[in-house]
């Protein structure tokens, strides 16, 4: 390769910290300046509020009549505007002050690499292609069982008052201590226990988190010729993106995307033809050769060079990704569809659903992760966006905004699940084990649970998109159908079949994006932890070293799918409730960071705005953990199930719906490994929130305690704060490039 | 409309990386630099992100 010698960070060009003038007053305040609210701003958010009001009151009293999904959607669109306009500014100006006339570590360090001075419309957009997945579509199609009101409220409540605010909190502290990670600030900030048990969490956790995402795939994928088609022509359009970057249009990233958004709706279409080509059968695979074809897909993905897979096909997911919400979004506006489920089912309640078993306290909590709020944010907001902040004010659209966007593709997936036949839900997302795998017995058990859908109705329903249904779990499916419901009704053409496809499509390439990259950060962690005793491990451009630790990783989320994939129980009802009290568990330490980092700068009166979704959080997942722990129901406990499968094997008998007395085993392996695997995630978690009470009360004694956030330097730098510039800062900024083109002008 | 149009193509571009070469021709000659090759920058980029930690979430 080319050796290519670059400027040092000072001398970049590309870097814009050279102004000789001190900022402008649009400079100063974080909110864009004190605007004098006229009568139509007045007026439009009294509009916005009586809005929100009505869709609430509509959706907290209809019972027993159909109600129209927009209600949810108009709550949740007037919740969110009020929520940024009023309370993110709040936390922007009175709690955290951000302060426009301090230098981001963007601006003091720009290296024309990690540290880059963005455009906030562009981080934007980066941010939430990073931090939005599959757990905001996944999460609510699954919590769907418990009716539709559990899953809108904590979805907007959630987020208003918990996840959006983790992630803009987290990403100021982050970028007050120049763009340090979670781990960094525990270990810091709280203490070396606290670190230690940082670094194990979140690298069991992401483990934890790949193993469900790559489930969600497995099951989308198995006995799916179509799906394996499209989904495995995926692999040689992003390598060909790649060559095509790299060697004959290097840079031309929107040319090469447009070719390969083509090529992947080709082979969305010819994944239609399979049967008519001869491959339908080649292409039908069983779960365990779609693991190890994963598997082993996911080793050499990380061990390749990032331009010739990784980089290509994030183009590639982020464009389906961003694409297929706004399609949602406008599909929904013109369907209009109508909710098929109840407000609140007596799943809810009784704790017995057959989707994943426990009460809606806490387990709608934990179900929905992504979207209300997600630990593993955090881990986005303290890696690469607080590096390239350009202004402190712009922590608020980034870090609050981009979270309330994600929340808007939860509820547009809670919707998606809502509107479909809940006979056809049931029957989707329930284990084979309790369906029984056809149509005739698929309808008898539904009729079990108070649903009916005929057998007929059921084959029907699965030509229409040319799939088997019948146990189809992970929520993929289910929100395939659900999308491919809405986009026929809204754009006709009956083309059911191939919207599920696209749906199922847009949903995997981004899975494996996330896999990949979720792999690739495991072996840097790896790398890096293992360095301390090995120096040479830690180099991450030392093969030997790169590939063991990719390995490593690949064989312990391989295993927690294998796991998922092969247990009778099924995998999706066992594992989907680790993986959320994981990912909510994450969310306890990066909140607990920021109740640490409050009351350590003294703010004890606003402490309350981390310390609330600290508390409900720790409620819940403690709650959740313990259930999974201890609680003696088997469908719950899952030391509780190990012991009955146990007790019954030895006594000669088979339980179901295990066949032989090896699936019995395999019940009692898998239970037992994720009840030990839950127990060490809660305890880990009240390690690091002991270790911080330690600081909590000194520094509450002490009135503050010394942090390592970085001294204070002057900003140079003009830009705007949020979303829309107002007419003070497009003046400003103006004035201000201005001064630097003189500026440059008469220095040449 | 060919104001949005534009402000489309300059957030796309700018989005996807691709409005950073002309960044770059534009900051050389500024500074009076000879820049390198479009190929030659477009293979340090993919260096740096080689060695990037950037994850995607859940």
């Amino acid at each position: 390769m080319t050796q290519v010698t670059f400027l040092t960070p000072r001398e970049h060009p590309l870097s814009t910290t050279t102004s000789p003038t001190p900022p402008s007053p649009a400079g100063g305040p974080a909110d864009g300046g004190k605007t004098r609210r006229s009568p139509a701003s007045i007026a439009l958010w009294v509009g916005v509020a009586v809005v929100g009001a009505v869709c609430w009151s509509v959706l907290a009293l209809s019972r027993g009549e159909s109600v129209s999904a927009l209600w949810i959607l108009f709550a949740a669109l007037s919740s969110y505007l009020i929520a940024y306009r009023f309370y993110s500014r709040f936390i922007a100006t009175k709690v955290l002050k951000l302060d426009n006339t301090r230098a981001t570590p963007a601006e003091r360090l720009e290296n024309g690499n990690d540290y880059e001075v963005t455009d906030r419309r562009v981080l934007f957009g980066h941010h939430f292609a990073a931090i939005a997945g599959a757990g905001p579509l996944v999460g609510p199609v699954l919590a769907a069982q418990m009716g539709y009101l559990p899953g809108t409220i904590w979805i907007i409540v959630g987020v208003i008052l918990a996840g959006a605010v983790q992630d803009m909190v987290v990403l100021f502290f982050s970028m007050r201590r120049d763009g340090k990670s979670l781990g960094q600030m525990v270990r810091e900030e709280i203490g070396v226990v606290g670190g230690i048990a940082a670094l194990i969490a979140v690298f069991a956790i992401m483990i934890i988190i790949l193993a469900v995402l790559s489930l969600v795939v497995v099951n989308a994928l198995a006995e799916s010729p179509w799906g394996v088609f499209s989904i495995g022509l995926t692999i040689p359009i992003a390598l060909f993106m790649g060559f095509y970057l790299r060697f004959f249009r290097p840079g031309r990233v929107l040319e090469t995307t447009a070719i390969g958004v083509v090529l992947l709706l080709l082979a969305i279409i010819g994944g239609g033809y399979v049967e008519s080509w001869g491959l339908a059968e080649a292409l039908t695979l069983d779960k365990e050769t779609l693991t190890l074809m994963l598997v082993g897909y996911g080793f050499v993905a990380s061990i390749l060079p990032v331009w010739m897979l990784l980089t290509p096909r994030d183009y590639l997911s982020t464009f389906m990704k961003v694409g297929v919400i706004v399609l949602l979004a406008v599909g929904m506006l013109l369907a209009r569809p109508v909710l098929s489920n109840e407000a609140v089912t007596s799943f809810a309640t009784d704790g017995d659903g057959p989707v994943f078993a426990g009460k809606l306290f806490p387990f709608v909590f934990i179900t929905i992760a992504c979207g209300a709020l997600s630990g593993f944010h955090a881990l986005i907001s303290s890696g690469t966006t607080p590096k390239m902040v350009a202004k402190e004010g712009q922590v608020r659209m980034i870090g609050y905004g981009g979270m309330l966007m994600e929340s808007f593709v939860a509820i547009s997936a809670l919707i998606a699940a809502c509107v479909i036949d809940q006979g056809l839900y049931f029957a989707m997302n329930s284990p084979a084990g309790l369906t029984g795998g056809t149509a005739e017995s698929a309808s008898q058990f539904v009729g079990t649970l108070g649903f009916s859908i005929t057998p007929e109705d059921l084959t029907k329903a699965a030509a229409g998109v040319e799939e088997e249904l019948i146990s189809r779990t992970g929520g993929a499916p289910t929100l395939a159908f659900g999308i491919s419901q809405i986009f026929d009704e809204a754009f006709g053409g009956g083309l059911a079949a191939f919207w599920y496809h696209f749906a199922i499509m847009f949903e995997a390439l981004f899975i494996l994006t996330a896999v990949d990259a979720g792999t690739r950060v495991g072996r840097f962690m790896l790398q890096d932890t293992i360095g301390n005793v090995w120096p040479k491990f830690g180099d991450t451009s030392w093969k030997p070293a790169a590939w063991i630790s990719s390995a490593l990783v690949v064989a312990c989320w391989g295993y927690m799918l294998y796991v998922g994939v092969t247990d009778p129980l099924g995998g999706i009802n066992q594992l989907f409730p680790l993986f959320g009290i994981a990912n909510q568990l994450l969310a306890a330490i990066a909140l607990t960071v920021c109740v640490t980092l409050f009351l350590k700068h003294g703010w004890l009166r606003y402490v309350w705005v981390p310390a609330i979704p600290l508390g409900f959080d720790l409620v819940v997942t403690m709650t959740a953990s313990w259930q999974k722990v201890f609680s003696d129901n088997p469908a719950i406990g899952y030391f509780a199930q190990a012991d009955r499968y146990r007790t019954a094997r030895e006594a000669g008998e088979v339980l179901a719906p295990a066949a032989d007395a090896d699936q019995m085993g395999t019940v009692i392996t898998n239970s037992t490994t994720n009840g030990v695997l839950q127990a060490t995630f809660a305890v880990l978690t009240i390690i690091i929130v002991a270790n911080a009470a330690v600081i909590w009360v000194r520094a509450v004694r002490a009135g503050s305690l010394p942090t390592t956030e970085v001294p204070k330097v002057e900003s140079t730098l003009v830009a705007p704060s949020d979303f829309f510039a107002t007419a003070e800062e497009k003046a400003a900024v103006a004035a201000w490039e201005a001064e630097r083109k003189e500026s440059v002008g008469s220095g040449r | 409309m060919r104001r949005a149009l534009a402000g489309i193509r300059w957030y796309l571009r700018e989005w996807s990386g691709e409005g950073r070469w002309d960044a770059y021709l534009a900051d050389c000659e500024r500074v009076g630099m000879v820049p390198m090759t479009r190929r030659e920058y477009e293979r340090h980029r993919d260096h740096l992100r080689e060695h990037s930690t950037q994850g995607r979430c859940c």
